[in-house]
């Protein structure tokens, strides 16, 4: 065992065992930001304290729910909204926040590609990021169930059912993953642990991998400058802050998180107090009924885009059914983010405004996911199941020319 | 064991094979502890009268959690390979379930029509518009005079269900 001295505060002695002032440089005083970064950075922290609020908000929440297809609909709609003393404060911001939770993840991704922050050196970031945003997703859809209303219940017969279209394998993994012929109890208690144990789990050990990805290539700027960082920090250390590019985490970044958290926050609050319905489907507010549908099922807004993506193909092409064409296109549409760092053939890391081929390609990218959504939530019937069909052709064109247009650019360049 | 293989090297492969032998196993277990349950599976029978059904509109009847409809036909409506036939009357057996991603069609005078995708089925429950794949999928079922019982394979099931894949 090392040597330990008699300590002289508490800070010492928790400094001799767990060497708190090193931990304090790595993670906070000497982790160096560009100072060349602008609020579309802070998105990081708003996420951080948003996953915060989730988690402090379910625990309350799961107190009173019962996981039981007999029970689940009154836990939630009666003993947490009507008895349970700020019930409804749980639920209100547990819903909001798992909305806006998506709202910030897709602004800290677009953020990601305009700026080029997932290319050469960064790529772990990207690919952390992207398989976070997977699990966020399957946190969303497992925890939007468990309310046990109409809604509920027939997302998760088409979300299950979508599994039926693997090849071979796919109806009996269906059964597998319901634990039963139909969406019942055993897929209520199985997605229930789901949320509130394995997925949040890896969601934690997800975002502090993705917290370590960031320490050797290190964050982005907004011209993409490439930075000593060392050398930087050398000058900021030395005294000399005016002239080096970057500045400490702690406490000189994070009061600019700060600023943007706080309206972030006054943003979320107007949303949890005066706009909560916005998160709350009314049709979610019948019990679930495994014998009546409803007459029009849509996922919750962030997920309307993929969803447009997989009914956009409503007719057979040759021997393809429209349904499996539907089915690759959307499993294309959710895969095809990760392999962003490789599809951009770019050899320079620039801001989107610095590539104007791939700045026209990141804003039809932009309309075309806009129209997705707004088509996803309306019927699919005569001009809107073309809409759908041309902006879901739009979206894989874009990812299959994206290499040649990256390229484009780098020649312009003279690169 | 040759000479380059020292007692270190030994050990680890003994416990790699340890160790896969026991990881298979759990998965095993894992992937079991998903299936149905056994309670499940047994109450995955019901029967059914069929003598009370009024021709043109079908009943539909609870089986494993599934709408399951009955349509006894009329005599305009097409004759086709996957009716059953039970004195003379021609009988419509289907899961009430739409086969593009499992929503409940509602029975509108002629057809099926599904509320979610706008998928439409005829009275033979074969998919006629929208993004259906296939027609609706006949359940399981055997036949004791005119009760039939779903979740058993029974003659007439395996008839007509030997006349869908051909």
């Amino acid at each position: 065992m090392a040597k330990f001295t008699k300590a002289n505060s508490v800070g010492e002695w928790l400094d001799q065992r767990l060497n708190t002032t090193t931990l304090n440089k790595v993670l906070m005083t000497e982790y160096w930001i560009p100072k060349d970064i602008n609020f579309l950075w802070a998105m990081g922290v708003l996420l951080a304290t948003t996953f915060g609020i989730l988690v402090i908000s379910g625990i309350f929440l799961m107190m009173y729910y019962k996981p039981d297809v007999n029970l689940a609909f009154d836990s939630v709609n009666y003993t947490i909204m009507q008895e349970v003393a700020y019930g409804w404060l749980f639920r209100h911001m547990h819903g909001v926040a798992a909305s806006v939770v998506f709202l910030i993840i897709y602004i800290h991704m677009f953020t990601g590609i305009y700026y080029g922050s997932y290319k050469q050196g960064r790529e772990m970031i990207w690919i952390s990021g992207m398989l976070l945003f997977v699990v966020f997703s399957a946190a969303g859809f497992s925890g939007y169930m468990l309310p046990w209303g109409q809604m509920s219940y027939w997302a998760a017969m088409v979300i299950t059912n979508l599994f039926g279209g693997i090849p071979f394998i796919g109806p009996d993994l269906v059964v597998w993953i319901r634990g039963d012929f139909n969406v019942a109890d055993a897929t209520l208690t199985r997605f229930f642990m789901l949320h509130v144990f394995l997925l949040p789990i890896v969601i934690m050990g997800l975002i502090a991998f993705h917290f370590y990805t960031l320490r050797i290539p290190h964050v982005n700027n907004q011209d993409s400058e490439e930075l000593d960082f060392d050398a930087e920090a050398e000058k900021y250390l030395s005294g000399n802050k005016k002239e080096s590019k970057v500045i400490p985490f702690w406490p000189i970044f994070i009061s600019k998180d700060l600023a943007v958290l706080g309206i972030f926050l006054l943003f979320y609050f107007y949303l949890v107090f005066f706009h909560y319905e916005f998160a709350m489907d009314p049709v979610n507010f019948d019990p679930a009924d495994n014998m009546a549908t409803p007459a029009h099922i849509y996922p919750e807004w962030y997920f309307l885009w993929s969803y447009e993506v997989l009914r956009g193909f409503f007719f057979d092409i040759g021997p393809m059914k429209a349904f499996d064409i539907g089915l690759a296109a959307f499993g294309f549409a959710n895969a095809i983010f990760l392999f962003l760092p490789f599809l951009d053939r770019d050899t320079k890391i620039l801001p989107a405004h610095k590539r104007p081929a791939f700045f026209v390609w990141f804003w039809i990218l932009m309309a075309d996911l806009i129209v997705l959504t707004i088509w996803g939530k309306l019927p699919p019937t005569g001009a809107n199941a073309w809409v759908g069909f041309v902006a879901a052709t739009l979206f894989i064109v874009l990812f299959i020319l994206l290499p040649v247009i990256s390229k484009i650019d780098a020649k312009k360049r003279g690169a | 064991m040759s000479n380059e293989t020292n007692r270190r090297d030994f050990l680890g492969y003994t416990f790699a094979a340890v160790a896969a032998v026991g990881g298979a196993a759990s998965l095993v277990g894992m992937k079991k502890a998903w299936d149905p349950l056994p309670s499940v599976l047994s109450s995955g029978f019901t029967e059914f009268d069929l003598s009370a059904v009024k021709a043109g509109h079908p009943s539909t009847i609870m089986w494993r959690g599934k709408p399951v409809f009955i349509l006894k036909k009329t005599a305009d409506m097409q004759p086709n390979k996957r009716d059953l036939i039970i004195n003379g009357d021609r009988y419509t057996i289907a899961i009430g379930l739409c086969t593009h991603l499992g929503c409940i069609p509602a029975w509108k005078k002629t057809k099926w029509k599904c509320p979610c995708h706008g998928g439409e089925f005829n009275a033979s429950g074969e998919e006629i518009f929208g993004p259906p794949p296939r027609p609706l999928d006949l359940p399981p079922f055997s036949i004791s005079g005119t009760k039939i019982v779903l979740g058993e394979e029974g003659p007439e099931y395996k008839k007509i269900a030997a006349a869908m894949k051909a």
